[in-house]
């Protein structure tokens, strides 16, 4: 059985905190099997060590925002056998991805003492606006187990199993009251991926969307719901513009609701 | 049991006796207590933990606790629980299996569940468990986990004495009176409790209490306080040729509708007593060693949940809330002989979006223009 080569895998950093890639590190349970099965070739944030590739697995964190970054996921691409986006920023284009909606270059004139030193695009963007992905782990962080399953899965090759529902599902599994309909805390739970075994609504505070777009979400549905309880539409241009805003259901549903506004 | 004993009375400062007897026989106490904003049915071991003076208001997607007048310890519909939660768990581990020098050596995994008491159990849950109880017992296949729950369990149940907005269990013909199904019922009066027994380890346990016999006008305060549960329901499900016509109605405009404000979320099929699916998952160790099989609740409302070979099955919301809809209240009747709803209204309330099964069938009804 040891015949068979362990996969090479890359983790690489575009626009992000770093937290998705840290997960990884954080598995300490699980970490020193994970090393036993992969060979990690590149992974600035725990080794020196820097293998040019090509590799079986590229893990990518972060958005593209400059236009280095976009040259760059272009080489990880062409080197990578599997390429897969960890956390929000790489899906869906993080909570960076709000300049979307606002003026690039007077944030850059804002925020920057010398604006000239600065080179960044308009726009945050996922990586799968770049190049193909072959799958994609939600969550602002992702989900350690379900970043382990995504590699043992792999080296097993086998699918991942990393479920599609909404968050409803698991609060419904753990005992939680449903927040909207007990106390009218507006809550994307209803609209958003399962991953995170839905943390907030069990603090009584509504989901805000960290898994994304659950699969065929009706995000209309609720916000016209969430409106005719009272929530004032701004409220919930804000509550879909987080980690996830510019993911296309949650995009397309605050831009609507800005326009109504 | 054609000789039913007549009902007694327990007054209310020995209900906490009835809680005792039940702890000191190894019951593990269910019951109805204040948790998250709502009333749920958590562990219990003092009448303290009972909502003394709370009720419930319901409305299609809006449930509120409210202050009542009076301190009536039962005064509460139905809440966001259901004690399917206890009989058929959100999530067991069927089996384990280890990969040994001989091969995988599969087992059934350790499951010595509590003896579970319930105390306060409605009509319409009573309906609920007989459901389940046809679904995982009385099949080609008996379901170990459910059977292991539900033959030691201790039902207590309370009759309604009044009914949320969203209750329809007259049309469902479930309730609000508790007419079987149960070890003891209790209508609860203003300082104690008519009980009936319905079964000899009931009428063993009351036995135990100190029950007086019940004066003819207690027996008139608690007919009438049941007839006005009955008196404050106000929707209603007509069942009438219900299977047939849903099931020739399969191309109705109405389901497009629906489909439009379907969040497909799973709310209503996890609130629901009776709704009993689940999927089963492999999930092993990262040394590919051991492994275990896990049950955990699904829905009809999940993409995946159809999912076989080529894709999903029922590919839009408009698909799987008519499979929900039909199965619940159609194809459950050749299923299991009975229709699969009870008339809780648990779905209408905890809708976030306040659909209506009872509106929708009503929808239904009317010929498409």
């Amino acid at each position: 059985m040891s015949a068979k080569p362990k996969p090479k895998v890359g983790v690489f950093k575009f626009a992000s905190c770093d937290g998705c890639q840290l997960s990884l590190l954080s598995a300490e349970d699980e970490l020193l099997t994970i090393a036993g099965k992969i060979d990690i070739a590149y992974f600035l944030e725990a080794t020196s060590r820097i293998d040019e590739g090509p590799y079986d697995i590229a893990l990518v964190e972060g958005s593209i925002t400059t236009p280095t970054d976009a040259l760059r996921i272009r080489d990880i691409r062409q080197r990578s056998k599997f390429l897969i986006t960890i956390g929000a920023c790489a899906t869906a284009g993080g909570i960076q991805a709000l300049r979307n909606w606002a003026d690039h270059d007077e944030f850059v004139r804002a925020v920057y003492a010398r604006p000239e030193y600065i080179e960044t695009l308009a726009t945050s963007t996922p990586i799968a606006e770049h190049v193909p992905v072959d799958f994609e782990l939600r969550g602002c962080p992702i989900n350690r187990h379900q970043l382990v399953e995504v590699i043992v899965s792999l080296v097993a090759g086998r699918k991942p199993k990393t479920p599609s529902h909404s968050v409803c599902l698991d609060c419904k599994r753990r005992g939680t009251v449903c927040i909207t309909v007990a106390q009218g805390i507006p809550c994307l739970g209803p609209v958003t991926q399962s991953g995170c075994g839905a943390i907030c609504p069990s603090y009584d505070r509504g989901c805000y969307g960290c898994f994304g777009p659950a699969k065929q979400c009706n995000t209309g549905s609720l916000c016209q719901q969430l409106l005719a309880d009272g929530t004032p539409a701004p409220e919930l241009v804000q509550l879909l513009r987080n980690y996830n805003g510019y993911a296309p259901e949650f995009r397309q549903q605050s831009e609507q609701l800005e326009t109504q506004a | 049991m054609n000789s039913t004993p007549p009902s007694l009375f327990l007054a209310r400062s020995n209900l906490q006796l009835l809680i005792d007897r039940l702890a000191e026989q190894g019951f593990e106490v269910i019951g109805p207590t204040i948790s998250q904003a709502a009333i749920v049915y958590d562990r219990i071991s003092s009448v303290s933990d009972l909502p003394q003076g709370w009720t419930d208001r319901q409305a299609p997607g809006e449930y509120r606790l409210e202050r009542r007048d009076d301190d009536q310890l039962f005064g509460y519909v139905v809440g966001p629980h259901s004690w399917k939660r206890y009989l058929f768990p959100p999530l067991t581990t069927l089996t384990t299996a280890d990969l040994t020098t001989n091969g995988w050596q599969m087992r059934a995994a350790d499951d010595n569940p509590p003896k579970y008491a319930f105390l306060g159990v409605r009509a319409c849950e009573l309906a609920a468990i007989r459901v389940q109880d046809k679904v995982f017992l009385e099949g080609a296949y008996v379901d170990p986990v459910y059977q292991r729950r539900r033959q030691n369990a201790f039902i207590v149940a309370v009759n309604c004495t009044q009914a949320a907005s969203t209750c329809f269990c007259t049309s469902m013909e479930t309730g609000p009176r508790c007419r079987s199904g149960f070890d003891l019922a209790l209508t609860e009066l203003f300082d104690g409790f008519e009980v009936e027994v319905g079964t000899p380890a009931g009428a063993e346990l009351l036995r135990q209490l100190p029950t007086t016999s019940i004066a003819e006008q207690q027996l008139a305060d608690a007919e009438q306080r049941r007839q006005q549960a009955v008196d404050q329901i106000t929707r209603k499900l007509d069942t009438e040729g219900i299977r047939d016509l849903l099931l020739t109605r399969l191309n109705h405009p109405r389901w497009e509708e629906v489909g439009q404000r379907c969040l497909s979320c799973t709310n209503c099929t996890m609130v629901c007593p009776t709704c009993f699916c689940s999927s089963v998952e492999e999930v092993s160790d990262l040394e590919g060693q051991h492994s275990e099989r896990e049950r955990r609740w699904d829905s009809c409302f999940n993409l995946d949940f159809s999912y076989v070979s080529g894709g999903p099955v029922r590919r839009d919301i408009r698909s799987r809330y008519r499979q929900w809809l039909t199965h619940k209240l159609a194809s459950w009747i050749d299923q299991f002989g009975s229709s699969g709803c009870v008339g809780c209204g648990r779905c209408i309330t905890w809708c976030p979006v306040g659909i209506d099964i009872t509106e929708e069938v009503a929808a239904l009804r009317k010929e498409a223009p």
